[in-house]
């Protein structure tokens, strides 16, 4: 059997004169759970859009399970699990019966009950959908993705609006539901979330990936540590990959206290605002007056 | 992962739908006040302004020959107006979108909503009727009457249902569905025989009425519910149930294929 879930190569969507997919290579793997991360309009849920057989493309070839996307048949949808980037307010069925009609819908669907359990909504089971907040909403639409026990399940910034903690027992959630070969597509805008679930890191920028890699080899890439300091009142910042040496220099230098010295290990965040072309920003900005220790930030 | 499934068979996933789509309605306070109690408002308000004229010398009133209209328009007000709009609403708010990601075959929905409204127009006709009867002396109709009922009925809800899903796809969003959709059922509503008896028109408003569905589905309804007395006073003479067939039949048609070919999951900016 084909070792690749997903594949695409040369994929292309243009509205018009403009370019939301440009030649867009990448490889997903069966059981991996892979995150496509970009800034607004890269591309990103154009691209997730088109894997999920919503649009059409203008160009290239696009595998998925085996199958091109576009001409997707109630066999692939059986297969596939999705959650839309955005809740739909309208319905008024409650959870329970929402679950139990799309099981139907499935040729060996998971148990309602024991979904509803798994989302943490079993209290909830039978409120009124109105009634739901917006992170109840998104734990009842994670339910509906994989009521039908997908091969491959696609979320779509799921945890947009969430506060700390509710990402963090979402990112829980997922995680359990995934163990057994599932294979995950996850678009988000949080690096610790991409960090935190992903095995592999896809970052899209103007229509095509800059980078692939791990989390690991993601942050590995910034090698240089920065050292900030101020010297007769101007702000001084040198890259470097020894930043003890240079220290050892900088101190020799200067007699007393070296003002606002500040040694930073770029964040998995840094590494991606340089590769989306916006690392300027990210390398002059401090984090704060407190000199940084020598552990590194993880963002 | 290669053994073969069974997937749920077509028929038990349409009849799932039609409950979903019960379920809606009836939860639905607009829908069910809109559908069922704004038709019997309508009726009873101009029962009681024009009810006690007598039409002609038939012995017929007018509040007999409105609820005949009623139950034509209330065909058209289910079917078309009502299910294009929440169509409309149902594919802005990413319902249909999400319905296109299930495995539920488009020929399986469909059949679901046409269910739905089949049984919610049978309703609805069934309250104005009653209504008819028991306040404005209708007589029920005879056997054959129930048959000629049946086959307008059937052509009626087909032509209103396949032309509410073609629109719902033409207009760009909900609010502009309901906006302009409700001045074009009303403008049929008072040129088509329903608030108004048809043949007191001006004729060149007649022969625009005769284009739509809405005067042949009425002029149906009236050969049913009316006196066979009545059928002198129609504009043609006749109750001309062959023209009535053909020309629903063709709206039908042309409502499937616009339906068929423009349907879309998702909103125009989101393809």
């Amino acid at each position: 059997m084909n070792d690749a879930a997903i594949s695409v190569s040369g994929l292309r969507k243009t509205y018009g004169e403009v370019h939301a997919v440009d030649g867009l290579d990448l490889e997903i793997r069966r059981g991996e759970v892979f995150a496509l991360l970009g800034p607004n309009g890269a591309g990103k849920s154009t691209t997730v859009e088109i894997l999920e057989g919503f649009r059409k493309r203008t160009a290239g070839e696009v595998e998925v399970l085996g199958q091109d996307p576009q001409r997707a048949d109630r066999r692939f949808r059986e297969r596939i699990g999705v959650m839309l980037q955005n809740t739909s307010g309208r319905s008024f069925l409650t959870a329970r019966e929402s679950l139990h009609h799309a099981a139907k819908l499935y040729p060996r669907p998971r148990d309602v009950d024991e979904t509803l359990a798994a989302v943490g909504l079993e209290e909830k089971a039978n409120v009124k959908p109105q009634l739901l907040s917006g992170g109840q909403r998104r734990r009842l639409d994670v339910a509906l993705a994989v009521i039908g026990r997908p091969e491959l399940i696609f979320l779509d910034e799921p945890t947009t609006g969430f506060d700390p903690e509710a990402r963090r027992q979402f990112w829980r959630l997922i995680e359990s539901l995934t163990e057994g070969g599932t294979t995950i597509v996850l678009t988000t805008h949080y690096l610790d979330e991409a960090d935190y679930l992903a095995h592999r890191i896809g970052i899209i920028a103007r229509g095509s990936l800059v980078a692939l890699d791990t989390p690991a080899g993601l942050r590995a890439r910034a090698k240089a540590a920065h050292v900030t300091w101020l010297e007769g009142g101007e702000a001084r910042e040198h890259a470097t990959s020894e930043p003890s040496a240079f220290l050892r220099d900088l101190l020799a230098r200067h007699d007393g206290e070296v003002e606002r010295l500040e040694v930073r290990h770029p964040s998995l965040e840094d590494v991606y605002l340089d590769l989306v072309g916006l690392g300027g920003v990210a390398t002059s900005e401090s984090t704060g007056a407190a000199p940084a220790d020598a552990e590194e930030a993880t963002a | 992962m290669t053994a073969t499934v069974t997937s749920p068979s077509w028929v038990s996933l349409a009849l799932d739908r039609l409950v979903v789509d019960l379920k809606d309605f009836t939860r639905s306070r607009e829908q069910m006040i809109f559908i069922f109690a704004f038709p019997m408002l309508l009726l009873a308000m101009f029962g009681a302004i024009f009810g006690g004229q007598t039409l002609g010398d038939t012995g017929v009133t007018f509040s007999q020959y409105l609820m005949a209209g009623m139950v034509a328009s209330g065909i058209l007000n289910t079917g078309f107006q009502s299910l294009a709009i929440s169509i409309a609403i149902d594919r802005d708010e990413d319902v249909l979108k999400r319905i296109h990601a299930t495995p539920l075959p488009a020929t399986a929905f469909f059949a679901g909503k046409i269910a739905q409204i089949l049984i919610v127009s049978a309703v609805q006709v069934a309250i104005l009727v009653a209504m008819g009867v028991l306040l404005y002396d209708v007589q029920l109709p005879s056997a054959a009457q129930w048959g000629t009922f049946a086959w307008v009925f059937a052509l009626g809800t087909a032509a209103a249902t396949t032309l509410g899903i073609a629109t719902s796809s033409l207009l760009r969003n909900a609010k502009a569905a309901s906006a302009i959709l409700t001045p074009i059922v009303l403008f049929l509503q008072f040129t088509s025989g329903v608030f108004f008896v048809f043949t007191q028109l001006p004729l060149w408003l007649q022969n625009v009425a005769s284009v739509f569905p809405l005067k042949w589905l009425a002029q149906g309804m009236r050969s049913v519910f009316l006196p066979e007395s009545f059928e002198a006073q129609e504009a043609a003479g006749s109750w001309q149930h062959g023209l009535t067939a053909v020309i629903l039949v063709v709206w039908a048609v042309i409502g499937l294929v616009v339906a068929v070919r423009t349907f879309r999951w998702q909103r125009p900016e989101d393809r």
